[in-house]
């Protein structure tokens, strides 16, 4: 009698789908087409907020994909943010309209990332972190030398004058919500292949992944393309929202603080994690945004008591084993008959 | 035919010689058992058929093709895949999503999850775990179970026994003889005898980078291979040595 007969009959199928997920999956829909159609009930400034706020969430879920689910700590990742926010400066300058320059740009630095990812796999761990924030330093240094983008002191973005500023706010903000909605669901795509399940062993045993057949380099070079292409997002709307750039701004390593407070707050490997960890920051922000220097004294007194008392950030601590995840993620596979039963 | 043949290989950790002048043949179908003290160099071995170590000298044919140059995970692609010792399991991964991992190489062959869970059915009630909350005895059916996922022609097994009680070692070793009735050829390292010698049709000892004994288990006297493994014998014969 062999063991392997019987199981070439049974075919196991991979289910996805849980009540709660579907549930979910419906919500976000519906959520997302209020975001939609809300700039005809909401005022001006909402909506500006709202901008500021989705180019805070985009940065949150494209830190995520790197050091959360890959493992790859980067401080780097603001190198993305501003090389797009110049690109769209320098697509506008050559007569393209700001908003079509966005996905223009967001691909430049997908590609622009391929090859800058084979100079820092170079290095690992910590030396990966600071090698990227290296990385970053050197874009500002070379786009501050372009007299044409303003050199050191900046630019402004002009062409969007041309409409009224009602306008061009929503037309940003449905910018902005599109490259939130393509993000999140690009993310999760990637969570749901295989290429997400390889980069999730990596994270946990990249030695053993690589002995189990996974071709770790390109799957954490899927990983970090990515998220260079969603932090380029960001960049984006940051300058399609502020209408200018200035290379110590847009290069700044302080948008990889942020970027790590969201998602450690939020919950680091997890899809719902940087959604909740950019609401936190966001409102954080806002409500402290006056006082000046106890601003940061206070997001760095949370992301202290988070690490402290939520390691796992507040989604991680809702669900810590990962049960109830609102997206489906997971691979729950269902094998037939024989073991349904004991559902 | 043979399925794995290493031609003096030479292996060096920094300037420790690991193994030296390794030569070994291994036909299709075989079960080898490594046997060898600590340091002798058997997990050496194992990295260098893996493809994890490169030889500083000599060369590994899979199939009569030379590898001795291919990286680790082309090489399970090829049907040579390692239990590696510790288990190394994916922690925070479930036991399935452990097991899909070792399955994503798409080789083809007749493992699948319903496979690995006939073969060690206390897994498969463990599922939905992840690996870090497993008991070392489940890690090690998991572990095994993800190396079987790439269907492979060629099983390395490191230390299976490693920490493990005997009434769980004794259900692995059921499973791995399984494994072998299908055909697969084994290399099995272990420190505990019993059990490899008893699912084993060849014998390697190894000492000191060296191999010092050959030949299969039923011819082999249990003094033979004692001596091969604390190196009395062998050692006293070895010019200069003392």
């Amino acid at each position: 009698m062999s063991v392997l007969e019987a199981p070439a009959r049974t075919a196991a199928t991979v289910n996805r789908y849980s009540r709660i997920s579907l549930g979910a999956l419906w919500s976000g829909v519906a959520v997302a087409a209020l975001l939609v159609v809300a700039p005809a009930f909401i005022g001006e400034s909402s909506i500006n907020q709202l901008t500021q706020f989705f180019s805070f969430l985009i940065l949150a879920i494209g830190w995520n994909v790197l050091a959360g689910y890959g493992g790859m700590v980067s401080i780097g990742q603001q190198a993305y943010l501003g090389v797009a926010s110049y690109a769209v400066l320098y697509l506008s300058l050559h007569g393209v309209l700001s908003w079509w320059a966005a996905p223009i740009a967001i691909a430049f630095c997908g590609v622009l990332s391929i090859p800058i990812s084979y100079l820092a796999f170079r290095l690992r761990g910590s030396f990966f972190a600071i090698g990227t924030w290296v990385i970053a330093e050197v874009c500002l240094l070379v786009v501050a030398q372009i007299e044409s983008l303003g050199g050191g002191a900046g630019a402004s973005l002009n062409d969007l004058n041309r409409f009224s500023p009602h306008t061009a706010g929503d037309v940003t903000y449905w910018v902005g919500l599109a490259i939130v909605i393509a993000s999140l669901v690009s993310v999760a795509l990637l969570l749901r292949s295989r290429v997400g399940l390889a980069l999730m062993s990596i994270r946990d045993d990249e030695l053993a992944a690589e002995a189990t057949g996974v071709n770790v380099t390109r799957i954490k070079r899927i990983a970090y393309v990515l998220s260079a292409t969603i932090c380029a997002g960001a960049g984006v709307l940051l300058i399609l929202s502020n209408l200018e750039v200035q290379p110590n701004s847009s290069f700044s390593v302080q948008y990889s603080a942020f970027m790590i407070f969201m998602v450690l707050v939020g919950g680091m490997g997890t899809f719902e994690g940087p959604i909740i960890g950019a609401i936190v920051f966001y409102a954080l922000q806002q409500w402290l945004a006056a006082n000046g220097a106890w601003y940061l004294i206070i997001l760095g007194a949370v992301a202290i008591a988070v690490t402290l008392w939520l390691p796992r950030g507040v989604w991680g601590t809702v669900d810590p084993h990962n049960r109830r995840s609102l997206v489906p993620l997971r691979h729950r596979v269902t094998v037939a008959s024989h073991l349904e039963s004991e559902e | 035919m043979t399925m794995l043949r290493l031609e003096g290989v030479t292996a060096n950790y920094g300037h420790l010689r690991a193994l030296e002048e390794m030569s070994l043949s291994l036909d299709e179908g075989e079960i080898l058992a490594v046997l060898g003290a600590n340091g002798a160099g058997k997990s050496t071995l194992l990295s260098l058929i893996s493809g994890e170590l490169k030889p500083s000298n000599g060369k590994v044919f899979f199939n009569e093709v030379d590898i001795t140059h291919l990286d680790p995970y082309r090489r399970v692609r090829q049907g040579i895949a390692l239990v590696p010792e510790g288990r190394h399991l994916f922690a925070s991964l479930t036991v399935e999503e452990n097991l899909l991992v070792g399955g994503s190489t798409r080789r083809a062959g007749s493992w699948s999850l319903d496979a690995v869970y006939e073969l060690f059915p206390f897994i498969k009630e463990r599922r939905r775990s992840r690996g870090g909350q497993l008991s070392g005895g489940e890690q090690q059916a998991v572990a095994i179970g993800r190396a079987l996922m790439s269907n492979p022609a060629l099983l390395l097994l490191d230390e299976v026994s490693l920490g493990l009680a005997p009434v769980i070692v004794r259900d692995l070793y059921v499973g791995l003889r399984a494994v072998a009735n299908e055909g697969t050829t084994l290399l099995v390292v272990e420190q505990d005898l019993t059990e490899a010698l008893g699912v084993a049709n060849q014998v390697l000892c190894l000492l000191d980078g060296r191999v010092v004994l050959t030949g299969s288990p039923q011819t082999l006297s249990q003094s033979q291979m004692m001596n091969a493994y604390f190196g009395d014998g062998e050692r006293a014969r070895t010019p200069g040595d003392r």
